[in-house]
């Protein structure tokens, strides 16, 4: 199978392991990724709280140059990224005027034939009935699926799962041997942007959602977007200073979580990059899970 | 020779402010046939009417036109009038000049060559007008109504109390309907149950109400006056005219954990069960989806005990016909209580309920005997959280509606638990408080003032369960949108009143329209409330759209009175636009050559078959023939019949064909 494939920023920056990992399983199962060429920012933040027309703009060159390249489905896995995308997709389709004058903007036009997928619709449509996916080492872990704001919502534009109490993420886990709990915080705010400005809120907003997930006995939070996964992670300091507790638990992006049940190595995965050692509470049991975890804790130490 | 008369109708500026009326009647005047032609300013006035009723007698006028507003609007006005001068009424026609010309064009010349050209083919097609005459068409007098809640039962009484039979259909094992599940009932707070079962057994006393419960509707045939319908008796596996309604079945059942639709599920029953103690008729009915029996052969233990043998396990489904006059549909809602507010939670956690659960609980007939127990371990709930408009009112997720009922019920349940559990607390979100109605605000008031519960104007965003705690989240609006959380025991949603689940299904088998929630639709929302399009069929309560236990009943007996007013005459008259084939002198008898296209065409099976025979009975053709009574008028087998051996009275091909070629 092949998608259009949109990286954002942050898959080239401080995502990087989003990529890595995303790559080291699509190489496994049959997926090919081609890049938008000279593609641009998304808008991010940034653009809709200036410019309406901007935040349309930005996006609507990268649906059109994907279009003009002859894409029809586009993988975007940052969540931002995607929200930004599937709303310019959205608004234009929408609203004919404003697609007159964004293409006077862009220079294109945007007929509305490449649609945008985010990375769990992507991933169901190649591994979603479970064939095409090897499994070595069963991901035998209490999972807490963490969907954050922009991946299922608003529901009008995403149009993909259910808006307060997602599932997709939970069956896609379950086919690669984790048991999904039932949480409150699925689509919690995480504090998103206001990781630089406000850490003291996102410190509080995200420390909630840990604390929700270790109570329930989750071993790993596993999350589909970079934003959540940089608050949960890199502000792992700040939430424990916050709360006045200490928190062990690994926050995985969902692609790194296929790729250790498929084998992968812990390093094409991208680990090794994370603030907070993925490493699994022991198990009395010993099993192939049991071994992934060892590997994953091997992998830490290096 | 046609002698026309037309008057054009200024309709104040309506018409005189676009089309110049003066020119109009001036051209009609000059229209072959037609004798006289004047204007005024309100033809429909008395005076107007006058003018045409007089002209008919000087002019000796043969057929009028008046060129005025669209004939839904006044039609029978103006044929009335020509009757009243003796004119047969249907060689009246009108020229629509108003919706259809002065109220879509602008001022210019050719809105009022428009009107002179509508005019010109009204003219010619009243020139080929026959006189025509009413049908009648015998009543039957006898009403059926669907549904055997308050409003059903409410109509079924006036009618019948009028001195008409009724037949009283009710789908469920019991009449008493949601009524029946309330524990007590705003804004007076009177127990539903005793203000309801007198009802209920007058309805099974009453010499002139048949009662069919456990029973639906299978088909409808037929128009108003005669309709015929069929009755699916849905076998109860009880012979009910052995049953002495003992109970020992439902005692002796094995099978005791089914949960029972009258407790909304709060409480268990047996296979063989009555919803309720005091159940109308009080005979029991075997549930196959649970009986022991229906799914493994073996078990009978309640036709064992049964004293009078009346457990019969091989009963089948009865067809009932029966012939009718009048339809009331009154067949209820159903509450939203589905996976709609997953945020909710909803099904699972047990705590969270609905309000119907609520007045369950309320109720001395419940599971917990009135007391305020939670379902999931029986606790008596230190707080509760009541939120409005669980789904009402909400387009992104819910539905569009208001369901009416729900802010005077949710005070209702915040004051019953307050005066159960005094100490306990009541939190209460909402959007809008909606309490129009006699002595609604100020219940709701009292719910507040007297009784303490906390009304927070905000939306609630999510619940879920913490340390044993429903943990609610929600805004307070009226701080500026300060969140707020609230650890409760219970969580009750009210959830909003939808159409019946089979409403579509239902409104199809009648014939009526329906509104896109599924409610069946009035046939004006203010000026004709009760009566729905097709005639002969009402509405009343619920099924109609949301409403309360007064405006249910009203508007029931405004059904009743509806269907009293229909029989209170032997006969009725029916516009006399149907389709005929023609018939002409032997040897020919009719153009028809007996194809039968119309009869497979014909939505209404008017449709019959005449055998034309000699004097020595020997048969020289068969031939199709309109049943009258049947017919509607919609023209099908007119446009289908090869020969063009049917046309439309009133309607005619000549007639249809001169209006084209008079443009």
């Amino acid at each position: 199978m092949k998608f259009g494939y949109y990286p954002g920023c942050t898959l080239l920056g401080t995502a990087r392991e989003f990529e890595e990992s995303l790559f080291a399983i699509a190489k496994r199962i049959g997926l090919e990724l081609e890049a938008i060429p000279d593609w641009n920012c998304c808008g991010a933040t940034a653009a809709h709280n200036l410019s309406h027309l901007l935040s349309i703009a930005l996006p609507a060159r990268n649906l059109a140059l994907a279009e003009k390249s002859g894409m029809e489905e586009i993988l975007v896995p940052c969540s931002a990224c995607y929200s930004r995308l599937a709303t310019a997709r959205f608004e234009l389709l929408e609203n004919e005027n404003l697609r007159k004058e964004v293409s006077e903007l862009i220079e294109m036009e945007y007929q509305g034939t490449a649609r945008v997928l985010n990375i769990i619709e992507g991933l169901n449509k190649v591994i979603g009935d479970g064939s095409g996916v090897k499994i070595q080492k069963p991901f035998e872990h209490k999972v807490a699926c963490y969907y954050g704001c922009l991946l299922v919502r608003p529901p009008k534009v995403v149009k993909f799962d259910r808006a307060e109490d997602p599932q997709s993420m939970d069956e896609l886990l379950k086919k690669i041997g984790a048991t999904p709990i039932d949480w409150a915080f699925k689509v919690e705010c995480c504090g998103a942007g206001f990781s630089v400005s406000r850490t003291d809120l996102v410190a509080k907003l995200s420390g909630r959602i840990i604390e929700d997930a270790t109570k329930r006995g989750a071993e790993a939070i596993i999350v589909a977007c970079p934003m959540c996964h940089s608050n949960l992670d890199m502000r792992r300091g700040e939430i424990e200073k916050a709360s006045g507790k200490k928190y062990s638990i690994p926050v995985l992006y969902l692609t790194q979580a296929i790729g250790l049940a498929m084998g992968i190595d812990e390093k094409e995965l991208g680990l090794q990059r994370h603030l907070v050692p993925v490493v699994f509470p022991e198990k009395p049991k010993t099993g192939e899970g049991a071994q992934a975890k060892e590997k994953a804790t091997e992998a830490v130490e290096e | 020779m046609a002698r026309i008369g037309v008057f054009v109708c200024h309709c104040g500026e309506n018409i005189a402010g676009t089309v110049d009326i003066a020119k109009v009647a001036e051209e009609a005047g000059k229209i072959p046939g037609v004798v006289h032609s004047v204007d005024y300013k309100y033809m429909c006035s008395d005076p107007g009417q006058s003018l045409i009723k007089e002209a008919i007698k000087e002019k000796k006028l043969t057929g009028v036109v008046v060129a005025a507003c669209s004939p839904r609007m006044h039609e029978t006005t103006f044929r009335r009038a020509c009757a009243e001068s003796g004119l047969n009424p249907f060689l009246c026609e009108m020229a629509n000049i108003r919706e259809q010309c002065s109220w879509v064009h602008e001022k210019i010349p050719e809105t009022t060559e428009k009107a002179i050209e509508l005019v010109r083919i009204i003219v010619e097609k009243v020139k080929r007008n026959k006189p025509l005459y009413p049908i009648k068409v015998p009543v039957t007098k006898t009403a059926l109504v669907l549904g055997g809640g308050i409003a059903g039962i409410q109509a079924s009484l006036d009618i019948a109390n009028a001195g008409h039979k009724v037949i009283l259909v009710e789908r469920s094992p019991s009449i008493g309907g949601h009524m029946l599940q309330l524990s007590e009932t705003f804004p007076t707070l009177d127990c539903s149950q005793c203000i309801l079962t007198p009802r209920m057994v007058e309805v099974a006393q009453h010499p002139n109400i048949t009662l069919y419960t456990y029973s639906e509707l299978e088909s409808l045939e037929g128009f108003i006056g005669n309709f015929k319908v069929k009755i699916r008796k849905k076998a109860r596996g009880v012979d009910e005219s052995l049953c002495t309604g003992c109970g020992i079945c439902i005692q002796k059942c094995p099978q005791k954990k089914i949960p029972s639709e009258f407790d909304a599920g709060l409480g268990k029953r047996p296979a063989i069960y009555v919803p309720c103690p005091q159940a109308v008729p009080n005979k029991p009915v075997i549930d196959k989806a649970h009986c022991t029996y229906y799914l493994k052969g073996k078990c009978k233990i309640c036709e064992k005990f049964c004293p009078r043998g009346a457990i019969k396990f091989d009963q089948q489904d009865e067809i009932i016909s029966a012939e009718v006059g009048a339809i009331v549909a009154a067949t209820g809602y159903d509450i939203l209580n589905t996976d709609f507010f997953p945020e909710y939670g909803y099904g699972k956690y047990p705590d969270v309920i609905t309000g119907l659960q609520f007045e369950r609980l309320a109720s001395a007939s419940g599971p917990t005997l009135g007391a305020i127990k939670r379902p999931s371990d029986g606790k008596e709930p230190e707080t509760i959280v009541f939120i409005a408009c669980a789904g009402s009112r909400d387009p992104a997720k819910g539905i569009d509606y208001c369901s009416k009922i729900c802010c005077m019920y949710t005070a209702k349940h915040a004051m019953l638990y307050k005066h159960k559990v005094h100490h306990g607390r009541a939190y209460v979100f909402y959007m809008d408080i909606r309490a129009g109605g006699k002595m609604y605000e100020e219940f709701v008031r009292r719910a507040i003032e007297e009784d303490g519960a906390i009304y927070i104007r905000g939306r609630v965003s999510r619940i879920y369960e913490e340390d044993g705690k429903l943990i609610v989240k929600g805004a307070d609006t009226l701080l500026g949108g300060q969140p707020i959380e609230i650890k409760a025991d219970m969580v009750v949603l009210a959830t909003a009143m939808v159409a019946h689940k089979d409403a579509e299904e239902l409104a199809q088998k009648l014939k009526v329209s329906y509104d896109p929630y599924h409610f069946l639709s009035e046939a004006h929302p203010k000026l004709r409330p009760v009566e729905t399009n097709t005639a002969g069929i009402f509405v009343a309560g619920a099924c109609q759209a949301p409403k309360d236990i007064p405006e249910a009943v009203a508007q029931a007996s405004g059904a009743a009175s509806k269907v009293c007013a229909l029989f209170s005459s032997d006969e009725l008259s029916r516009e006399p636009v149907i389709a005929v084939v023609n018939r002409s002198a032997p040897p020919v008898f009719s153009t028809c050559t007996g194809c039968f296209l119309c009869e497979k065409a014909c939505p209404y099976q008017a449709i019959e078959r005449e055998e034309i025979r000699d004097r020595k009975g020997n048969l020289i053709k068969v031939v199709a023939k309109v049943n009258p009574g049947l017919c509607q008028g919609c023209g099908t087998c007119v446009s289908l019949c090869r020969v063009k051996a049917i046309d439309l009275q009133g309607f005619t091909n000549e007639q249809v064909y001169a209006e084209v070629l008079a443009l």
